[in-house]
């Protein structure tokens, strides 16, 4: 465990010290993600412009839910998609065999292997977001209910983190698909609206097969102190059985690997 | 120009091979439009309670699959491929052949338009399923819509040829038409009709390109312009085409001349 988490550590500095090269790219790079926060901001304020309430959700209850799309958003885009983008590389060109044959645990060594960090910029636009709902909502979230969001965040990360490595473990079997990440990262534009948005079978698809609810539905009731304790439980324990699940199927694909070059 | 006649019915075929051998991946690129949809979801949760403006639920889906199909229909990608190809020096090998760099590409991107179209049947089903009321009564409409498509697929296809020439010069090209996009996808129509923008927004859309590259079509189909109307925006439509057409010209012919090729 201890190894892992210095495995971890040595491998953030590398990818942070490599990143931060390209100065220029980091201040473009960092507009356009405030742009972009813009961009995601805008339907919503028009629809509420029209309606006080869509789907059982006032303005700054669905804001809420946007912070946390726009934190997750920054946090895929900003080190899963990356990092994991280098592995289909790795696969493409059969250089996996070099980080398979490194003495750390392989999933370990790719997951963070590229992070861009100028997405944190989408993290203190996610601060900004919250702090305006909760100025609109006219009270602070109390610390009990942001304890349980944070814990709620950390079972959506794990849940949005097992997503993308499901889908590169696919690419394993099916290298041609190499751009099945995309498709994650444009379906998960879906996880900007809260789950009640969505009715008879896409809310069903939404909450239990791709766990879309469980990323910003959830940490949002919790902030806004709404979450039932069986649903966070619930969530919490479905986090874990579907990140064992990913790590299951990750360590079949890495097991049925032959380098490309052989 | 006889040799171009010629020789672009070749280039179209290749450009069609190649969209057939990766067709996983295409049909992939494909899936991953689906913002219409998103915007959908939350419309029609907004219109359960009743229509808002002149939209009701259905309304918003024939707009949004419109939205969708149009989308579809007119993509491009020349920008990537142009600044990929300038960074690697592989642009030379172009340069080389005797047929301009842009029609070789425009090539590539139109003969991906058949593999487009079976993407597309799905979402004409379903919208002529779903919204066959909100469609336009109007032939003359209809007529109108092939010149507005691909008046907004040239726009498309030009303003990302503009903005590839800047790699010529500059590295980060990619990341400018990133910034394009964003403007793109608020004042095109692509997220919220424009009729539904707040007044100062649509004043600003209404005369911007954005809108004819995307919200002109999906207006057509709808049937909101009268004949005289439409006529006058497909004029204006086809303006900005030209005027992209020269600038882009222009920027290819000066950009050039900044180009050195990397490798050897």
């Amino acid at each position: 465990m201890m190894r892992a988490a210095r495995v971890v550590r040595a491998q953030l500095r590398a990818s942070i010290a490599m990143a931060l090269q390209y100065r220029l790219e980091f201040a473009v790079e960092g507009a356009l993600a405030l742009l972009w926060v813009g961009v995601t901001l805008f339907p919503l304020i028009v629809v509420f412009g029209t309606r006080p309430e869509v789907a059982g959700w006032t303005f700054p209850e669905m804001l809420v839910v946007l912070g946390w799309f726009v934190a997750l958003k920054g946090v895929l885009e900003g080190t899963l998609s990356p990092s994991l983008l280098q592995v289909i590389e790795h696969v493409r060109k059969g250089t996996l065999d070099f980080v398979l044959l490194k003495p750390a645990d392989a999933q370990l060594l790719v997951s963070l292997s590229k992070i861009e960090p100028w997405r944190l910029i989408d993290l203190a636009a996610a601060g900004a977001i919250f702090g305006v709902a909760f100025h609109r909502i006219g009270r602070a979230p109390g610390t009990g209910q942001v304890l349980l969001a944070a814990a709620l965040l950390g079972a959506a990360v794990l849940v949005l983190y097992s997503i993308a490595i499901l889908v590169v473990s696919v690419a394993f079997v099916a290298v041609r698909v190499d751009n099945l990440l995309y498709l994650f990262q444009s379906v998960f534009d879906v996880a900007r609206w809260p789950s009640t948005v969505f009715r008879g079978l896409l809310a069903v698809i939404f909450t239990f097969v791709l766990p879309l609810a469980l990323l910003t539905t959830y940490p949002a009731l919790a902030l806004l102190g709404k979450l039932t304790p069986g649903t966070a439980v619930g969530a919490l324990f479905g986090a874990l059985l579907f990140a064992t699940l990913a790590r299951a199927i990750w360590l079949a694909s890495i097991r049925r690997y032959t380098s490309a070059s052989s | 120009m006889t040799r171009i006649l010629r020789l672009y019915p070749q280039l179209l075929r290749t450009g069609f091979a190649e969209a057939v051998a990766y067709r996983a991946e295409f049909l992939i690129w494909m899936f991953s439009t689906n913002m219409p949809l998103v915007m959908l979801a939350i419309w029609a949760a907004a219109a359960r309670s009743g229509p808002v403006a002149n939209y009701t639920q259905q309304g918003f889906a024939a707009y949004y699959l419109a939205a969708l199909l149009v989308r579809l229909m007119t993509g491009a990608w020349v920008v990537w491929e142009m600044t990929m190809e300038i960074r690697q020096g592989t642009l030379g090998l172009r340069l080389l052949r005797p047929i301009h760099p842009l029609l070789q590409w425009s090539a590539d991107n139109i003969a991906a338009i058949p593999m487009r179209g079976v993407v597309a049947i799905p979402v004409i089903g379903i919208l002529l399923y779903v919204a066959r009321s909100e469609l336009s009564h109007d032939w003359f409409s209809w007529l109108l819509l092939c010149p507005a498509l691909l008046g907004a697929w040239l726009l498309y296809f030009l303003v990302q040829a503009m903005i590839g020439t800047l790699a010529l010069r500059f590295e980060s090209a990619a990341s400018l038409f990133d910034a394009w996009l964003g403007f793109s996808n608020v004042l095109s129509g692509y997220l919220v009709p424009l009729d539904l923008f707040p007044k100062a927004f649509r004043e600003l859309a209404v005369v911007l390109p954005f809108r004819f590259q995307l919200s002109l079509p999906v207006e057509l189909m709808l049937g909101r312009w009268s004949r005289i109307e439409a006529l006058e925006l497909l004029g204006a439509q086809w303006a900005y085409v030209l005027l992209f057409l020269v600038v882009t010209r222009a920027a290819w012919r000066s950009g050039l001349r900044h180009y050195a090729a990397y490798g050897g």
